[in-house]
């Protein structure tokens, strides 16, 4: 049976195979740009407005820092691999957007892969699956030259 | 301007530690225990204020008076909070704040819990799509360690520390919990003994991230009237700082996926952390230089060497220096969690913020046995809860 592809969140990221981005928002009277998308009120203390535009945020950032889980993490997380396979997550600055970005980073790259500020890129990945659904989230790795 | 101080009559605590038992026991113990250190009745009591606990079901949202009917029902004001880690100091400033406005002259801050084993995990069950906290479980498996895992490694970026720095800090707050009779963890470490322990989120292992645990804390707070005709020189209150961060917010905090955006806005002069102590600071009128003596959340080895910057006592990139130096330890010139602090009692949420008062408490009054400052005159202790709660108490002799 083959499992239909979703997103594991809808709406916060694109699903663009070739070139995936997340997608945030920006506040149309003050240009604050939200992720997760932020749609009811702005946040800025000093702006009252109600209306944003959907905003596709940068694809590459420098590694701002980055951990691991050595252990399964509770549910509601589910591991795809059985047994578990610990995986890295990184922390994301955006220069653009001026924003840490937190994403799980993809399976075969471990911590001892990484070094702070070296540039990451977005991609797909599986987070999990069911029976019928294969789970889609974000990811980041190491950038390609 | 400094804020009016409230007297600290009594602290009490149930010991730390994995008992199983209902959290209401922990907090009759140490209501009791306070009551009978401030030499106040129970029945005087004009007002109840509780920390919430929130994995122990519907008695546990309304602790406050899930206690208060525990010590007999008395007629008192009830108020319940919840801060998640600063729910305790949420109700230390819910009393201070009736009694600095003559609404009430006596109140009992309690907090209790009883906690599951393993990872916080979001608690209540069900698909929540909508609540951060439940998605930075299931989409990226992100536990509280590994935003400490992500504070450690920058630290190690960004100042050079090293993971035996970090161990060191357990190893410190190991002794002082060895001599600490409610500390759960009474062992004392090694630095290789640390190193040697499991990877939990890399750099930091098992031992050097703080566990979940039962007990209770509370104190008996009381205008300066009511307490001149109990006491001669109660120790007091001076602060009570419960701030939220300001936008925007650039460090990733718990339970967050992203930083606020500082593309179009200034980024403000003083950060979430370092505005904690801040404002307690200025309600106080006093200042790091005045402070003998402090409890912060190590709620990881790593993340007590943040606190020492953002209290004040040293300069950003300076605290594993001021680690290594002695000067934070027990018999240093300014110790920090002489407690033993949450290496040596895992955390027992509602209870932790006051628990930092309790022991800041003992000290100021030179009743800290094995553990002692001495002559401590002023203390701090720091803390924030999830989702941008400030928390830090200023207590002076």
């Amino acid at each position: 049976m083959v499992r239909q592809r979703i997103p594991a969140v809808e709406g916060w990221f694109t699903l663009d195979a070739a070139r995936p981005a997340l997608l945030g928002t920006r506040c149309k009277a003050c240009g604050t740009m939200f992720f997760p998308r932020e749609e009811s009120f702005c946040r800025n203390p000093a702006c009252s407005s109600t209306e944003f535009e959907e905003l596709e945020l940068s694809r590459r950032g420098r590694l701002w820092s980055y951990t691991n889980n050595a252990y399964p993490p509770p549910a509601p997380y589910v591991s795809p691999s059985d047994p578990y396979e610990p995986f890295a997550i990184a922390a994301v600055e955006l220069e653009r957007e001026k924003m840490v970005v937190l994403g799980q980073v993809v399976a075969g790259v471990s911590v001892e892969d990484l070094e702070v500020g070296m540039e990451m890129e977005l991609v797909l990945d599986r987070l999990s699956e069911d029976e019928s659904h294969e789970y889609v989230v974000w990811k980041w790795r190491p950038a390609e030259a | 301007m400094a804020a009016g101080e409230v007297a600290i009559l009594g602290v009490g605590m149930h010991p730390w530690g994995k008992w199983g038992r209902n959290f209401v026991e922990y907090g009759v113990a140490a209501a009791r225990a306070a009551l009978a250190d401030a030499g106040v009745a129970w029945q005087d009591v004009q007002l109840v204020a509780g920390g919430e606990t929130i994995r122990n079901g519907y008695p546990g949202y309304v602790a406050g008076a899930s206690i208060a009917q525990a010590l007999g029902w008395n007629g008192a004001q009830i108020g319940t909070s919840y801060g998640a880690c600063a729910s305790g100091s949420q109700a230390i400033a819910l009393a201070r704040a009736q009694i600095l406005a003559g609404l009430c002259d006596v109140a009992l801050v309690v907090g209790a819990d009883t906690t599951p084993k393993g990872f916080f995990a979001p608690a209540g069950s069900g698909d929540r799509t909508k609540d951060p906290d439940w998605l930075r479980f299931r989409l990226l498996g992100a536990t509280n360690p590994v935003y400490f895992g992500l504070y450690a490694r920058r630290r190690m970026d960004l100042y050079g520390d090293s993971e035996e720095d970090f161990a060191k800090v357990k190893v410190k707050n190991s002794r002082a919990g060895a001599v600490n009779p409610n500390a759960r963890y009474r062992q004392t470490y090694t630095v290789e003994e640390v190193l040697a322990s499991p990877m939990v989120s890399d750099p930091l292992r098992l031992l050097q991230i703080c566990a979940t645990s039962d007990g209770g804390a509370a104190l008996v707070l009381s205008s300066l009237a009511f307490a001149r005709r109990h006491t001669t020189k109660p120790v007091t209150i001076a602060a009570v700082s419960t701030v939220t961060p300001r936008f925007p917010q650039t460090v990733i905090e718990m339970p967050n996926f992203a930083t606020d955006s500082a593309a179009t806005l200034r980024v403000p002069d003083v950060g979430f952390r370092d505005s904690i102590a801040k404002a307690a600071y200025e309600q106080a009128g006093l200042g790091p230089e005045d402070m003998d003596v402090a409890e912060v959340y190590d709620l990881s080895s790593a993340l007590e060497l943040d606190w020492y910057e953002n209290i004040g006592f040293t300069k950003p990139g300076e605290a594993a220096r001021l680690l290594r130096s002695g000067d934070t330890a027990l018999g240093g010139k300014r110790p920090v969690n002489p407690s033993g602090g949450l290496g040596a009692f895992g955390e027992a949420i509602p209870a932790q913020a006051i628990a930092q008062v309790c022991e800041l408490t003992w000290q100021l009054r030179g009743q800290a046995t094995g553990r002692q400052v001495a002559g401590a005159r002023a203390g701090i202790t720091a803390n924030q809860g999830l989702f941008g709660h400030g928390s830090s108490v200023i207590v002076k002799a």
